[in-house]
């Protein structure tokens, strides 16, 4: 149906199809509205207000980004009535707002204190609501803090709990001036069923919901010259770190970050790609593990799928959820605390170095990361397998501490012996990432040939969709793997926890019939994570999965038992996939937790 | 099984499983406990395959549905215009004077609750009050000694404590 | 307008309801069309809140094209100063009940519901009582139309059409973005009419003698009768049924006890009327005086020279800071805003000139909240500290 209308914006005539938000309409002729409760990743809600607007004609204001545009509107953005309205509403929330801004984590980048500063909010004469109100800070979580007082209620974080990740942690409770977003019971975060993944994070406009940092922590550690600290970067982290320094989203920045990690003063800088191409050795096989004891065996103690276990956040998700089926999950444990793992011990023993004087730090797209390595199973070393987790964000804010002018760095590669990839590893930063890379491994581990896909990019899997699906034909397996030969692999991929959710389900009621699943609880992957820097869409998780995918093509070696350092681990240290060692080091279990 | 475990149970068969049917399921458990549990909620949350929190955030924007332990005789007199301007303040003293606990209080053996309530749609017959679902009006600090002594005798009459 | 215009009380709402099994028979025989024509010439307005034509509404989700539609009496009575919807349904039930039928029958549901506050649980045994009674003779008649009563639990905003919709839905009672209307998008996102207690009784009594005889009572504009609930300083307190178009005036004089200082008219999100302004003050959906206001109209609430408006616009502001869903800022925020601020005015922390500020901001409240509950606190909140500024300084 052919619906366009002409609706007027300031004086200018504007075409635009029917159903078109004002908002949206505006933007069409470079008109920009400020938001605030209006996020493009999100439903509408229109509860700020900030985004009022007036149509000509009617005495009330309207929220641009909750009215339709109808024919032959004519809408002022810049009214005297408009911009009083918007004063007041910046005023009215800057009231019931703890505005004590230099000493806020979001500093700098808070959506509140850029419109108070567009419009020159300078007065305070409303009374402060602040020391009325009983605002508490919940700090219990290794992930996560909640700042009540700095919260607007414009219910970002809700939404997103519900709709992006079908988690519901937070809701919003009590009414009128009681009015807040909270917990079950109001309860620490650490105590519900939060899953740590920090999409909360990502979408608050203010400082009310933000990592827990442990940057001064880390610069310690950097002090102390009796400590070894050794740094590990996920592969999201080189697409997005720029946007927190200035570049455009999907700048690759591999060589400088690590030349900036380097001057920061970490005495090893490696790669967690190194530990995802590890992943991928050992989940690999375990899938071929599982399939040959279903298939062949009958075991009734294993069922397919087998699900991945690299997402944090996904972990916990179904550690709450779905407590009853935490057997389908991989006992790998995350590239991370495999890397962790093998830091205090594979990593020391080579560069004989005590693990004890070891200062395992790693550089997270996500904040769930933080929990994970706060869990008590992760001390497979005999130590702490990481001490410190920091996001994307937290890396930026230390280079910007560091004084480092990040455009004049040279590029610099990864230390060796953990610090070698392959593009297996890098897109393991994407959704859709380590399916590919499982697939590219495990074919040539069956058949002896490059999985059948053109230049080895499994395209079926990558994508933006919440749930795809994929299947791989086995024909003319290798003599050993013949138990599989004609079999249809059916793979699938979830991203967002509330696809995983819907997968879940369809697994549950046998719906389905995969094989392999991947989940990663962010939206687009862990490009898409807790951790990265704000603000996010699904444009700029669009460039940065670019840039994932522009990295593996570059890479020399793109299948993970190609890396050699890979091998060599196998070779020096691990012996084989699934031995005893790597079941020690790389392998985990999991806790029923329930709601 | 716990008899409110069983009771939510029986509202949902009763009412359904759709969220939709929340509300009269809350209502149900109040109807009986005077208050939702954290356990009930959870429970309730369960039944409905829904988030506790969610059922938290539903039902404190209800002034009825409370969610702290109350007596087994919930008190709830109005403040709105009407009745503040016929002299509810009063009221409220006296209450509070003969049971011996403030506004917002339970009496030590959970038999009272004393709350305030907006406009309860009684002002021609200001003060009003409701104790659970009845309605008191015309009130005067006499008037409503004799009521809760009437609740207190019917109490020592033997009349079955729920809590 | 009129002017001298006597206070006339009519006996439509409470008369006779033995007749509503006739009633309804009768307008199930008769074309939808007609019904709708006779709803529109009779120019019936909602009687709850923003005066809607009732006539239009029901064509409206008439025209709609769904297989399932809803009906929905709205009995969440909960303005300050309103009790006579609690009346209506204890007198009269069979005259919402078989309103809520010819509706259903008018627009195509077969589902009708019956929101009751959880102030007035009490009434709903009588109430099952006569929808029992009802079905069964719907049944009879072979009507496929069943009510239930949806209990509310204590929340002011429920009344607001879309956040009563909401809090059906199980969730909290928070209005929601309009447009999409209920006549095409209401309970469970389906057609909807939703109107209030007495707007159906109101339609029963035109289903049942026709468009003029409501149609003649009032003044142009304000057609038909109104219940208004009578209370505050008044030696005759209750509920009483009076034409549109009346004058303050007239009213006090009847109702007053001869020291009215001031009416508040619609209740706590209505007008404050000082006495220099009852000659000129009639009440009807016509000018700024509506009579009614949202959720439920018709409170009438007298002051004599003993009150202080100070008094009586905290009292409003508590209720309405603790009554606001939250969600939007204009009503969350400026309504504790006005509160703290009149308190600071009078304790002498802020100067008079500070009021000024508040007035200010109720005005950008009116013009900016989401729903009915933000945008009228302007109403009571300007007209009392316009009117009694003093008072609220001194």
């Amino acid at each position: 149906m052919e619906s366009k209308i002409k609706i007027k914006i300031n004086g200018e005539t504007v075409e635009v199809e029917k159903g078109t938000s004002m908002l949206e309409a505006a933007k069409q002729v470079g008109v920009i509205i400020p938001t605030l409760c209006y996020h493009k990743d999100l439903c509408v809600a229109g509860n700020c207000r900030v985004c009022v607007i007036e149509v000509v004609g009617q005495k009330r204001l309207s929220p641009a980004c909750a009215t339709p545009c109808e024919d032959g509107f004519e809408i002022l953005t810049n009214s005297l009535k408009v911009r009083n309205s918007r004063k007041y509403i910046l005023e009215l929330l800057l009231s019931e707002h703890n505005a004590d801004c230099t000493r806020c984590y979001k500093n700098g980048n808070c959506e509140l204190q850029r419109l108070a500063s567009e419009y020159k909010i300078m007065e305070q004469d409303f009374i402060r609501l602040v020391p009325f109100k009983n605002y508490t800070i919940d700090k219990f979580s290794p992930s996560i803090i909640k700042d009540d007082s700095k919260c607007i209620r414009c219910q970002r974080c809700v939404r997103t709990c519900a709709e992006l990740q079908g988690v519901n942690a937070l809701a919003v409770a009590f009414k009128g001036d009681q009015m807040k977003i909270t917990t079950f019971f109001e309860k620490a975060l650490n105590d519900v069923i939060c899953t740590n993944c920090g999409q909360c994070i990502n979408h608050c406009p203010t400082g009310a919901l933000v990592e827990r940092n442990y940057i001064e922590e880390v610069w310690d550690a950097i002090a102390d010259k009796t400590k070894h600290v050794v740094v590990q970067t996920a592969p999201a982290v080189r697409v997005g770190l720029g946007e927190e320094l200035g570049f455009e989203p999907g700048t690759r920045l591999t060589g400088k970050m690590v030349s900036a990690l380097k001057h920061l003063g970490f005495d090893a800088v490696m790669d967690t790609d190194f530990t995802a191409d590890l992943t991928i050795m050992e989940e690999g096989t375990e899938l071929l593990t599982r399939l040959k004891k279903v298939l062949v065996d009958h075991d009734p103690n294993v069922r397919l799928p087998m699900a991945t276990s690299c997402s944090p956040g996904w972990i916990k998700f179904i550690e709450h959820l779905y407590p009853e089926h935490l057997d389908i999950l991989s006992s790998c444990k995350s590239p991370q605390q495999m890397f962790g793992a093998l830091v205090k011990t594979y990593y020391a023993q080579a560069r004989k170095i005590n693990p004890d004087k070891i200062i395992s730090v790693s550089i997270m797209p996500c904040t769930a990361k933080k929990f994970e390595a706060n869990r008590p199973e992760m001390h497979d070393s005999g130590y702490r397998d990481v001490d410190y987790v920091l996001t994307t964000r937290e890396l930026a804010i230390m280079i910007k501490q560091a004084g480092i002018d990040f455009n004049r760095l040279e590029d610099m590669h990864f230390d060796r012996l953990m610090g070698e990839s392959t593009g297996a590893g890098v897109i393991f930063g994407s959704t859709g990432g380590v399916m590919e890379a499982a697939l590219r491994t495990v074919y040539e581990i069956v058949t002896g040939r490059e999985v059948p896909f053109e230049k080895l990019n499994i395209i079926p899997v990558r994508g933006t969709e919440g749930i795809r699906e994929v299947s791989v034909k086995i024909e003319n397996p290798l003599k050993e793997w013949a138990f599989l030969d004609g079999i249809e692999l059916n793979c699938a991929v979830a991203h967002g926890l509330v696809n995983a959710k819907k997968v879940m389900n369809s697994i549950i009621s046998g719906q389905t019939n995969y094989h392999f699943v991947e989940f990663m609880a962010c939206p687009g992957g862990c490009l898409g994570g807790g951790g990265q820097p704000i603000p996010t869409s699904p444009e700029i998780r669009q460039k940065r999965a670019e840039a994932i995918y522009a990295e593996d093509a570059g890479m020399p070696l793109r299948k993970s038992h190609l890396n050699p350092e890979i091998i060599k681990i196998y070779k020096d240290f691990l012996g084989e996939p699934l031995s005893e060692k790597s079941h020690h080091l790389l392998h985990t279990k999991y806790v029923k937790r329930g709601m | 099984m716990n008899t409110v475990t069983e009771l939510i149970k029986n509202l949902a068969d009763q009412h359904g499983r759709q969220r939709n049917n929340l509300l009269p399921i809350l209502q149900g458990v109040v109807e009986q406990e005077k208050y939702l549990s954290e356990f009930s909620m959870k429970a309730i949350a369960k039944e409905l395959d829904m988030s506790a929190a969610e059922v938290f955030g539903t039902a404190t924007f209800y002034s009825f549905l409370e969610h702290k332990k109350m007596g087994r005789y919930i008190i709830r007199i109005c403040k709105t215009i009407s009745c503040s301007m016929k002299g509810s303040n009063q009221v409220l003293l006296a209450i509070e004077d003969m049971l011996k606990i403030s506004l917002g209080e339970t009496t030590t053996d959970g038999t009272f609750s004393i709350l305030q309530t907006n406009c309860l749609g009684f002002c021609h017959q200001a003060p009003a009050m409701l104790i659970n679902n009845e309605v008191y009006t015309d009130l005067t600090p006499e008037k409503v000694r004799e009521i809760l002594s009437m609740y207190i005798n019917k109490i020592k009459e033997g009349a079955p404590n729920e809590n | 307008m009129k002017t001298n215009f006597q206070l006339k009380k009519v006996d439509f709402i409470f008369n006779n309801e033995n007749d509503w099994e006739e009633v309804l028979s009768k307008n199930l025989n008769r074309s939808r069309q007609d019904i709708i024509n006779e709803l529109i010439s009779s120019e019936l307005k909602g009687r709850g809140g923003a005066g809607f034509p009732t006539g239009l509404k029901w064509k409206l989700s008439a025209d709609a094209n769904d297989e399932t539609k809803y009906v929905i009496c709205n009995a969440d009575e909960g303005e300050p100063g309103t009790f006579k919807d609690r009346e209506i349904l204890s007198k009269v039930p069979f005259k919402v009940l078989t309103a809520m039928a010819i509706c259903a029958y008018v627009i195509g549901a077969k589902e009708g519901y019956i929101y009751l506050r959880g102030e007035y649980f009490f009434l709903q045994p009588e109430i099952n009582n006569a929808i029992n009674e009802f079905e069964y003779y719907c049944k009879e008649i072979n009507f496929d139309f069943s009510i239930k009563i949806f209990m509310g639990s204590g929340a002011y905003i429920c009344g607001e059409e879309t956040a009563l919709f909401e809090s059906m839905e199980g969730k909290r009672g928070e209005p929601r973005n309009k447009p999409p209307y209920p006549s095409s998008y209401g309970y469970m996102g389906k057609p909807t009419v939703i109107n209030n207690v007495e707007t159906m009784a109101h339609a029963y009594t035109i289903c049942n003698y026709g468009a003029k005889r409501f149609y003649d009572l009032g003044v142009q504009y304000s057609r038909g009768s109104k219940l208004y609930s009578v209370s505050g300083d008044t030696p005759k307190p209750g509920i009483y049924e009076l034409e549109l178009g009346m004058s303050l005036s007239d009213f006090v004089d009847e109702f007053g006890d001869g020291d009215t200082k001031a009416v508040q008219v619609g209740g706590a999100s209505g007008f404050l009327v000082p006495r220099k302004k009852f000659n000129e003050t009639t009440i009807g959906y016509q000018g700024k005086l509506t009579g009614i206001s949202l959720p439920t109209g018709g409170s009438m609430m007298l002051f004599n020279s003993s009150r202080s408006m100070y008094n009586v616009l905290d009292n409003y502001l508590v209720f309405f800071h603790e009554e606001s869903c939250g969600q939007c800022t204009p009503c969350r925020v400026g309504c504790q805003q006005l509160l703290k601020g009149i308190k600071s005015v009078k304790n002498g922390q802020k100067n008079a000139q500070y009021l000024d500020k508040l007035l200010q901001l109720a005005e950008t409240m009116q013009f900016t909240a989401k729903c009915g509950l933000g945008q009228s606190v302007a109403n009571s909140f300007s007209s009392i500290v316009e009117n009694f500024r003093e008072e609220m300084i001194y």
